[in-house]
């Protein structure tokens, strides 16, 4: 059966609270865009079609006796295949062996508690070692607004599942962007929480320092009820916080700004424009040893992510992807010494971040600096000169992965390519709420109201 | 490149290429230059072997 899918998860809550669309039905529709559009984009790992229509038409029977039980009540959503599903295997995106989880991801039990209903595991950059996606063994990520570039990533398959209509929101994580680059390279709504605020337990890790989990999906609004649901199991939009501004802004221009695609520029200079035509304070702030942010983000995650996979790699080097297997290896190279040089300089970090934010609600920023580069390129071209891709997607993230302030991502236009742009907004610590609340002010200021950038492209 | 960082990357190096790694020697390379640069920050980054005790690091900032 065909139904008129709703834009947005809020709107399918409404249509399902009144019992105008059935759980099954929206999971059918987006069971069969999976079914449309997987092979050419490769979103999903695992489509969970059997336990999706069993649990969706157990939350239609309890919504029609009465046990409602919020806005994520039979709704579709997927999950990072980095998680685990009990029964399900996290393949990671690799093609060393999977794990065979007996039990559900803390995260992934709150949703269920909320009444989610899982519809599949999302393609990734193997083991989230990776910006681009096209590093996977079930095949490279599709861009949905241009087949031949990369989602970014990550959790690339989390974001084209959401553009695609193939859930309503995403389970995603982020060590140094996998939330916010792909949200930015497709055009949604991507946050990464405080540090530490929904639980990474039952996730692979790359870098227990810098990782995180959080919501991806196609409105601020939609993105704070996956916040709550995976938070706490109780998604309630009374409990989306309301923005009061006017606000006062700060963009940290040195660093940030050095390295920017023209439309990425020019975008993020409209929004401003907007922002300001609308009441709010806008100021430049400085944050103290930013440029030295990729040497102390990269002398942490690297052992990191290699003292995980030593056991694996022992056993199972040449199943790794040839780029991912080469960093791991790098960073077996990382002194001790180094890896604690690194630690304490992140904690000067927190407070220099923290001395930006003293006085202002909140940092603004691009979230990406380029739009979504072609699949398997190595570099990019900024203002005449050739970057690492690598190091331009990470370039506007990373920073806050070393901190673990909240982070989001939200569209800001489409550039003269077509390709989505993005701006960041970056809260206090343990401010998540507040970001969120801030977030759909600003949404609503520059994309003239939720969702009108970076929707549907198939 | 300092002493200290080139007898290291040029053990690391050779420890690839003894692997059957040689491709690991551009990013061995990109490390070390980060690895300096971060040991050149540890006064910056106020080293407690090298603070006066005086003023913590962090930085200040609206201008």
């Amino acid at each position: 059966m065909t139904i008129a899918a709703p834009g947005s998860l809020v709107e399918a809550a409404r249509l399902i609270e009144r019992r105008e669309v059935s759980p099954v039905e929206l999971t059918r529709a987006c069971l069969d865009r999976i079914a449309a559009e997987n092979d050419a984009l490769r979103a999903f790992i695992t489509v969970m079609t059997d336990r999706a229509l069993a649990d969706a038409a157990r939350a239609e029977k309890d919504i029609a006796r009465g046990r409602y039980l919020g806005p994520l009540h039979g709704m579709p959503v997927s999950v990072k295949d980095l998680v685990d599903i009990a029964g399900t295997p996290t393949t990671s995106g690799s093609a060393v062996p999977p794990r065979h989880p007996q039990h559900d991801a803390p995260v992934v039990s709150r949703l269920r508690a909320a009444g989610a209903v899982i519809v599949g595991k999302t393609n990734l950059h193997e083991f989230a070692y990776g910006t681009t996606s096209d590093e996977t063994a079930f095949g490279a990520v599709r861009n949905p607004h241009d087949r031949s570039r990369s989602a970014g990533g990550s959790s690339a398959g989390a974001a084209v599942a959401v553009v695609e209509r193939m859930c309503y929101a995403s389970v995603g994580t982020d060590t140094g962007g996998s939330i916010r680059i792909p949200s930015a390279a497709c055009g949604i709504t991507g946050l990464k929480p405080t540090h530490g605020e929904i639980s990474a337990d039952g996730v692979v890790p790359l870098s227990a320092t810098f990782d995180h989990v959080g919501p991806m999906a196609r409105t601020v609004t939609d993105t704070a009820l996956m916040f709550q649901a995976m938070l706490d199991a109780e998604a309630n939009l009374s409990r989306v916080p309301a923005a009061d501004g006017p606000f006062w802004l700060g963009i940290p221009t040195a660093y940030f700004f050095d390295k920017l695609d023209e439309d990425v520029a020019r975008l993020f200079a409209d929004a401003k424009a907007r922002l300001e035509g609308a009441g709010h304070s806008i100021s430049e702030v400085t944050i103290a040893h930013v440029e030295r942010t990729p040497d102390v983000y990269l002398h942490v995650m690297l052992p990191e992510a290699s003292w995980y996979h030593e056991p694996l790699l022992r056993d199972h080097a040449e199943k790794y992807s040839r780029g991912v297997r080469l960093r791991l290896e790098m960073g077996r190279a990382v002194t001790a010494e180094d890896y604690v040089r690194a630690i304490h300089a992140r904690s000067v970090l927190v407070r220099a971040v923290d001395r930006a934010l003293e006085g202002i609600d909140a940092l603004v920023l691009p979230a990406l600096a380029v739009a979504a580069p072609p699949l398997g390129a190595s570099t990019v071209e900024i203002g005449g000169r050739s970057e690492p891709v690598r190091a331009m997607m990470l370039r506007l993230t990373q920073l806050f992965n070393v901190t673990g302030h909240p982070a989001i991502a939200i569209p800001c236009g489409t550039g003269h390519d077509g390709l989505p742009r993005s701006l960041q907004l970056v809260g206090h610590r343990g401010g998540t709420e507040r970001l969120l609340a801030l977030a759909s002010a600003v949404e609503a200021q520059i994309t003239g109201g939720p969702g009108s950038v970076g929707g549907g492209a198939g | 490149m300092r002493r200290d960082i080139a007898a290291w990357l040029a053990a690391a190096i050779a420890d690839a290429e003894s692997r059957g790694l040689p491709e690991l020697k551009p990013l061995l390379e990109t490390l070390a230059r980060s690895t300096e640069a971060l040991r050149d920050a540890d006064e910056e980054f106020g080293h407690p072997a090298l603070s006066h005790g005086d003023e913590a690091p962090g930085g200040a900032t609206t201008p």
